[in-house]
């Protein structure tokens, strides 16, 4: 048993999706488990991720031959299988020892779509009717399943997924032969509808079981192939918009077979430029950002030294200063330095008399950022000093870095020339403000 | 406001009693200087007064502070009671007199250093509870299931609910070794209870055997390329991995109740403060 968990979980390790979060159900009597809708860490895997699932493949034999996955079929590695009574039992075990949330399960693909889906059938509904489970399951759908198949898979989960794996066709072409685009798109759009469907049939027939509640996510592969963040985040918008997704995650990518193909082994995953994408994310899903305003052709790519805020705002200047006392919450929401909860809170005080730095810095507002960008009662910070690089260097976070910190960005000195170019016109950032 | 005197208050350690502290201040119209529970002694340098816990006098306090304040207030005030902030009763005493003085709109002072420090305190406790909720690790023996934690504030109120909900049928038990109280539960009862020293039994097979299991996909999910002890110990403290089995703590087993605290368990969860040894 103990050797299965192992092979199991190793190969779905590359699987980011952790989160329980967006299901909210309490427990009953007679049952064991609730879900809570914001999601529990139960601990952090030593690379730092937060495990509150158990994450685990179904089988890890697959009949396809997927370039950047452990899995493949050409790949020589040690292959198990867990009997749908065997993932039941460890999930119940695990989830009363308080060790995790619910259950993450995946599967390579066995004999056929349909065959594997019927398996994770069986293991959800021994889960589901036979344990009276109420804790948290995400299942993936497995391209190329009938229809039918999936449906019953979705009322037994509380999300779904497909993973998008590369962010486009010509990528997937090269590197995932069997699938396309098309039975990617095809279950996603499918759990999008049943989503839809079930959520007016709730409205009108109280007790209609609910498919995917928490939503579908999907996940893609951050540099195997060449592809910029600027196409990654326009296909994160429209997934967001024409899928509702709830969450899209992003991996960077780990070297974990040999391939022509693929980047060398020795390639260290691009773990700055993942982070850099979450945060670009987040911008879109909470911040009322378009990919469009974050990034373009001309510069399709995020820059390593600022997050995406901040490059933003750097390239906006003629949108700041902004007056901490009047201005609207979508406008504090701009700013760098201020979060959705210090904006919230800048609302909050606002009320009860007006603010000034000192007070800001209580609030939760990181002025290091934030100072460059915002007014207290018409005045910017006193003796606020903007010079040639100290806007740079303060907008710089060198603990963000240092958390990512790898060879291909230690070697870059901080002022080095090339980003100092993609920043344009920094210089001039520092005519607003009182300060030069 | 008040005159300062050069006195410090000692009281019990109760909720209660610190609203009696709300309360003398307020009737001799004195600030003290400093407000000791009886644990941890008074400060040296300062005469200290004694303060009788009166549960009348604490309702009085109490139940003005929604009334008056606002019931967020009341919230607020009875989980920074629970938190560990240093000096917590001042911080305590501060807002009240804001509060009676500002009423509702104290909520909103959130520049207010007072205000600032008691929503941080209130903040870090959530976080803690948060945490909890997450870094509890049962330990199975038949048909009970136990768990030790060590916060640094007392959250058991706060978890309270939650591992209630979650395991409606079980019968389990969560000892906070750091103030000295458990949770308990049974299916249709809970209480928090006073318990001075609980040693957990060694585990039976099966509850080793999963242990292990835990540890291997623990081991077996992390990805080496990406292995940041910096990052893990920021989010996952170190100070909570004495009692989690897959950073090699020794979890507790078999939660053996005596009778008493049985019967002391069977006392219904009750809605008013509780008093805090
Ligand atoms: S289908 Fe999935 S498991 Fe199979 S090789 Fe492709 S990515 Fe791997």
């Amino acid at each position: 048993m103990m050797e299965k968990l192992e092979i199991l979980t190793a190969s779905a390790k590359y699987d980011v999706a952790c989160t329980s979060s967006g299901a909210s159900r309490s427990g009953q009597p007679g049952s064991l488990g609730n879900a809570v809708s914001m999601g529990i860490c139960h601990s952090f895997a030593a690379d730092g991720r937060c495990i509150s699932l158990l994450k685990v493949l179904m089988t890890n034999g697959c009949i396809y031959d997927c370039a950047y996955c452990v899995n493949r079929k050409s790949n020589p590695t040690r292959r198990a299988a867990f009997t749908p009574e065997e993932i039941a039992n460890l999930t119940m075990q695990f989830y009363r020892r308080n060790y995790i949330e619910g259950l993450f399960l995946s599967s390579g693909i066995m004999r056929s779509p349909d065959y594997t889906t019927e398996q994770l059938i069986a293991a959800l509904e021994l889960l589901r009717n036979v344990y009276n489970f109420r804790g948290y399951i995400h299942v993936k759908a497995i391209p190329g399943a009938d229809d039918v198949l999936l449906s019953r898979l979705g009322l037994l989960a509380d999300r779904m997924s497909v993973n998008i794996e590369l962010p486009s066709q010509e990528s997937l072409n090269r590197l995932a032969p069997d699938k396309s685009k098309q039975s990617i798109l095809k279950p996603m759009g499918l759990i999008k509808n049943k989503i839809t469907e079930n959520s007016s049939d709730l409205v009108k027939y109280k007790h209609t079981p609910r498919f995917a509640p928490a939503g579908q996510s999907t996940q893609m592969i951050i540099g195997a192939t060449p592809d910029t963040d600027y196409q990654i985040l326009n296909l994160t918008e429209g997934l967001y918009k024409k899928y509702g997704l709830k969450r899209i995650f992003y991996s960077a990518y780990t070297p974990v077979v040999e391939d022509s193909l693929l980047p060398a082994l020795d390639t260290k995953p691009p773990l700055l430029r993942e982070h850099r994408l979450y945060q670009a994310d987040w911008l879109l899903r909470f911040y009322g950002f378009e990919a469009k305003e974050l990034l373009d052709e001309a510069a399709p790519n995020f820059n390593p030294l600022l997050d995406p805020k901040c490059s933003w705002a750097i390239n906006h200047r003629e949108q700041f200063p902004v007056e901490i006392n009047r201005a609207p919450y979508e406008t504090l929401l701009r700013v760098p330095g201020i979060g959705v909860r210090s904006a919230q809170r800048i609302l909050k005080a606002r009320r009860a008399g007006s603010l000034d730095f000192y007070a800001l810095k209580k609030l939760g507002v990181v002025l290091k950022r934030a100072q460059f960008f915002i007014t207290c009662k018409g005045k910017p910070l006193e003796g606020l000093k903007v010079g040639e690089h100290t806007l740079l260097r303060s907008l710089m976070s060198g603990q963000e870095l240092a958390k990512f910190q790898q060879p291909e960005v230690e070697q870059l000195s901080f002022f080095d020339d090339s980003y100092m170019a993609a920043l344009p016109e920094a210089g001039r950032a520092a005519t607003f403000g009182k300060g030069v | 406001m008040f005159k300062t005197t050069a006195l410090a208050y000692t009281y019990d350690g109760s909720f209660e009693g610190l609203l009696c502290c709300v309360f003398e201040s307020y009737e001799w119209k004195e600030t003290p200087l400093a407000i000791h529970s009886l644990e941890e002694g008074q400060g040296l340098l300062l005469e200290s007064k004694w303060i009788e816990t009166d549960s009348v006098k604490a309702d009085r306090v109490l139940r003005s502070i929604p009334l008056k304040i606002s019931p967020e207030a009341e919230e607020l005030v009875r989980l920074g009671f629970w938190s560990n902030a240093m000096d917590k009763e001042m911080l305590l005493l501060n807002f009240l007199y804001l509060g009676f003085t500002h009423g509702r709109r104290v909520m909103n002072m959130l520049a207010d250093d007072t205000v600032s420090a008691l929503n941080k305190a209130v903040q870090q406790l959530r976080r803690e509870g948060h945490h909890y909720l997450g870094f509890v690790r049962f330990s199975v023996y038949g048909p009970v299931m136990a768990a030790v934690i060590e916060p640094r504030g007392y959250i058991l109120p706060v978890i309270e609910d939650h591992f209630c909900d979650r395991f409606q049928n079980e019968s389990f038990m969560i000892y906070d070794k750091t103030h000295g109280m458990a949770l308990l539960h049974q299916p249709g009862r809970q209480a928090i209870i006073p318990l001075q020293e609980w040693i957990p039994p060694e585990p039976d097979e099966a509850e080793a055997a999963y242990r292990r299991l835990w540890q291997g996909f623990y081991n077996a999910i992390g990805i080496k390329e990406r292995k940041n002890d910096r990052l893990r110990a920021s989010l996952m403290p170190k100070r909570y991995w004495k009692q989690l089995p897959e950073m090699n703590g020794n979890a507790p087993a078999l939660p053996a109740l005596p009778a008493r605290q049985e019967q002391t368990a069977r006392r219904l969860k009750s809605g008013r403060p509780r008093k805090l040894q």
